[in-house]
């Protein structure tokens, strides 16, 4: 069918993939809808195709019903219909940010991430099994309204063996329904850490964050309810929330182990490794302040991270100031081993083949 | 072709004998049924099942289909002007619904085939679409994708740029070329009379005239012209391929453009046969309730918009009724007895009769100009609303009639476009283009502007220039291949 193409053509255009030119004339609006009971925003790429055309706050139009002048008209009614969503809860759809992450995977080609561990939590599900008297036509169930029309005809005795023709009515159609069912489901924790000594600048903060943003989301579409957690470390660790890890600056030393035995120990008091799907996360300059200190994280990966994450990922990002030691020692005590990942981001250039290199392993 | 089932043929029958007997004339109307995918994908081809290739059409189908899984709209509706005619039912839709949409489609047909408007449109489209692809399709074989759709989506910039009136209007240069010193006296039989027949004064001022019109001649083009596209087609250097898909946008444009200038009054109309057909004769007691439950969505206001199936169904219903009660002509413009006129009826029964005139001879425009009142404007509570600089939204601004009037009339004319003419195509003697813009008080978008005359550029493939009102300045922008300026004049 041709309006495929045509179609693919317009996805293709509003992800950038072909046509850059265009970008300027892509606007993502939404619209508001329904996804079973939730309101979702929906969101409407567009392109604009550039016209000579009146730019709409000058021009004004005409409505009708009732008010007095003054009145404000709520929203913009050059911007289509504003609808008559209530004001209950609105959720985000995530088929935004699902979308983003297929199109990373998409890019990337990354694979499918096999959670491993006891099928222990809960997930919600909605199941369309039962029936209802009402509900949108393309949800009818043929069976069961024939069903229905076929009793109501032999018990009013109207039915016909003859001439078998059976004429629904409105009471006869029965719809689909969903029910919510729960589904047993892995449980996934994120652990980044990263390195805030006085080497690591803004920029290299930057490139952590757009990483740790593509991580997430990827990482999300996998497991529902997956866990973030953030340490930061120079030459001691601390916990701290999204906002402050990637703004903070710290200009101490560095002791990679700081870090290392914290997210140890918050791993051993909050999720057990048998039921955890756990991501440890590094992020340094690869400067360490003493190579008995490297010794010490090295005797860490070996002992608990190893063995009981799914996978460990360091990601090395250049600055002026660090060595880059770090990432050679790691390279020299575990080559060819595939439960630690190890990357090197240059700039923000490299930032996908650094997601390839973490993810591209379906761990 | 039909694919209706026995019993919806059998309505079909029903329908089309009714809306004969009340007089509508409609081409031959094909009814087909498809399914809401497809009904998807032939709204996104503006009704057509073929179109050329082009990501528009699968922005648009994108749009459809999400608002129609998302259960926000539907398409009940889509009717072709072609004859015969073709019109689309949705599997899958109540019985009730697809009697609606037949009466309704009915309604058009009688519309496309009778009102004015249309008399100069193609009405074997649906064979042209199709044309259209394939050529389309050929250049884009012979030339590339990317080529190809990167002109499609230049030309498209400037597809509104037709002067949406020239089909009607006869070509003016029937005279002769004129000359300065040529003979420009009437002829006379007998001597005595010359100077009587051609006086002095009325011989200078004729010699004055074809002076100008000589002029005139001179310029390129003689008279600004309003078919920019045409313009571009005839004059811009374009290569053979280039030309055809330029004149291929340019008739698909004259084709929906009567579509956009009788809106109002082709939905009106519909929606009033509709109306009519179903609840006098098509609806069966069982039905009533969700026929009024469908009409009142198709016909509900809202306060940020205008409704034309609303706006239309109540104007015509209006002029019927005036006409019926012989409330029109000048004894009842001229009396301005409040009482009198409310009870006012002379039992003439002409509403019917007018209707149908109204809807062979009017557009969208004239309609409004002519039938909207003040009086039905305060039953349907119309108003004016603005943009407000200083709360930084919209608000409601006047009941005042003029206004109401003037606001819509201003949105119709030239289907709310702003009206742009070639003033020369050798400006400065240069082969520079120069565009201007016909400004009413509002300005043109400026960041759309800069990257539309960018796009005549890449057409004409000299320097371009447009004239406007900016900020309440006379303006001068041009663009002339690296560089987009903007001079005060």
């Amino acid at each position: 069918m041709s309006i495929k193409e045509d179609h693919n053509r317009f996805k293709d255009i509003v992800k950038g993939k072909i046509k850059e030119d265009f970008k300027k004339y892509v606007s993502h609006g939404e619209m508001i809808g329904k996804r079973e009971k939730d309101f979702v925003k929906i969101p409407l790429p567009q392109i604009d195709i550039p016209n000579f055309r009146y730019g709409p706050k000058q021009s004004g139009g005409v409505g009708q019903g009732d008010g007095q002048p003054g009145d404000a008209m709520g929203g913009d009614p050059s911007q289509g219909q504003p609808g008559d969503q209530p004001g209950e809860h609105l959720l985000e759809a995530e088929i935004s940010i699902e979308e983003l992450a297929d199109l990373l995977g998409e890019k990337l080609s990354l694979p499918r991430i096999m959670p491993k561990g006891v099928k222990q939590v809960d997930t919600t599900k909605t199941k369309y099994s039962g029936l209802a008297p009402v509900g949108p036509e393309g949800l009818r169930h043929f069976r069961s309204s024939y069903k229905k029309a076929l009793k109501r005809y032999l018990s009013s005795g109207i039915y016909n063996p003859d001439e078998p023709m059976i004429v629904p009515i409105r009471k006869d159609f029965q719809y689909r329904t969903f029910k919510t069912v729960s589904k047993p489901m892995t449980k996934a924790v994120v652990i980044y850490m990263m390195d805030v000594s006085g080497s690591m600048g803004d920029e290299q903060k930057e490139i952590v964050r757009l990483e740790s943003f593509w991580i997430n989301a990827w990482l999300k579409k996998h497991y529902k309810g997956l866990e973030t957690r953030f340490l930061i470390h120079d030459a001691s660790a601390k916990e701290v929330d999204e906002d402050t890890f990637f703004r903070t600056s710290e200009s101490g030393g560095t002791l990679i182990s700081s870090a290392y035995k914290l997210c140890q120990k918050m791993i051993e008091e909050e999720y057990p490794v048998n039921e955890w799907n756990i991501y440890p996360f590094h992020f340094s300059d690869g400067d360490n302040w003493s190579g008995e200190d490297t010794r010490l994280c090295v005797r860490l990966l070996k002992e608990f991270f190893l063995p009981y994450c799914n996978v460990f990922c360091y990601g090395q990002v250049e600055s002026k100031y660090g060595s880059g030691q770090f990432l050679k020692d790691l390279q020299k005590e575990f080559p060819g081993d595939e439960r630690i990942i190890l990357s090197q981001i240059e700039s923000r250039d490299r930032i996908l083949d650094s997601i390839k290199d973490f993810l591209g392993k379906g761990k | 072709m039909a694919n209706l089932t026995p019993e919806l043929e059998s309505e079909r029958k029903r329908i089309v004998e009714y809306a004969r007997n009340e007089g509508l004339d409609f081409f031959e109307t094909i009814f087909e049924i498809i399914t809401y995918d497809q009904i998807n994908q032939f709204a996104a081809f503006g009704g057509f099942p073929v179109r050329y290739p082009h990501w528009r059409f699968g922005m648009e189908y994108d749009h459809l289909s999400k608002s129609y899984e998302y259960g926000l709209s539907k398409i009940y509706e889509m009717v072709i002007n072609n004859d015969p005619c073709y019109a689309y039912l949705m599997e899958g839709n109540a019985m009730m619904d697809q009697k609606l949409v037949m009466a309704h489609v009915f309604g058009h047909s009688d519309f496309f085939k009778n009102n004015i408007w249309f008399s100069k449109t193609n009405r074997k489209m649906m064979d042209e679409m199709a044309n259209h692809a394939t050529r389309i399709r050929r250049y884009i074989d012979r030339h590339g994708y990317d080529q190809v759709e990167k002109f499609i989506d230049r030309v498209l910039s400037l597809e509104n740029l037709i002067d949406r009136h020239s089909v009607y209007s006869t070509p003016s240069e029937k005279s002769g070329s004129p000359s300065a010193d040529g003979n420009v006296m009437l002829r006379y039989s007998k001597e005595y009379m010359r100077d009587f027949i051609n006086p002095p004064s009325f011989v200078e001022e004729q010699k004055k005239k074809m002076r100008e019109l000589l002029q005139k001649k001179q310029k390129f083009p003689a008279e600004p012209e309003k078919d920019i596209l045409k313009f571009l087609l005839h004059f811009a250097p374009l290569e053979d391929w280039q030309q055809d898909v330029l004149s291929i946008i340019r008739d698909e444009a004259y084709y929906f453009a009567p579509q956009g200038m009788t809106k109002t009054m082709n939905e009106g109309w519909a929606s009033y046969w509709h109306t009519k057909l179903m609840t006098t004769k098509i609806l069966n007691d069982s039905e009533v309730v969700d026929y009024a439950d469908h009409h009142s969505g198709t016909v509900a206001t809202s306060p940020q918009s205008y409704n034309p199936y609303k706006v239309g169904i109540e104007l015509f219903r209006e002029i019927e009724d005036r006409w019926n009660k012989g409330q029109f002509g000048r004894e009842w413009e001229e009396c301005d007895d409040v009482r009198e006129k409310q009870k006012w009826n002379k039992n003439l029964g002409l509403g019917r009769q007018k209707i149908f005139e109204v809807r062979k001879i009017y557009n969208d425009v004239t309609f409004i100009d002519e039938f909207l009142t003040e009086d039905f404007c305060v039953r349907n509570r119309f108003f004016v609303y603005k943009f407000n600089k200083r709360t930084n939204q919209f608000e409601l601004d006047t009941r005042d009639f003029k206004a109401i009037k003037a606001k819509l009339l201003f949105h119709m004319t030239n289907f709310g476009q702003p009206i742009i003419r070639v003033e020369d195509g050798n400006f400065e003697n240069r082969g520079e283009l120069l565009l201007s813009h016909l400004w009413e008080g509002i300005d043109l978008q400026p960041d759309f502007m800069s990257e539309t005359l960018k796009n005549v550029f890449h057409i004409w493939s000299r320097p371009v220039n447009i004239l406007t009102v900016m900020d309440q300045d006379k303006m001068l922008f041009r663009f002339d291949g690296k560089e987009y300026t903007s001079n005060k004049i």
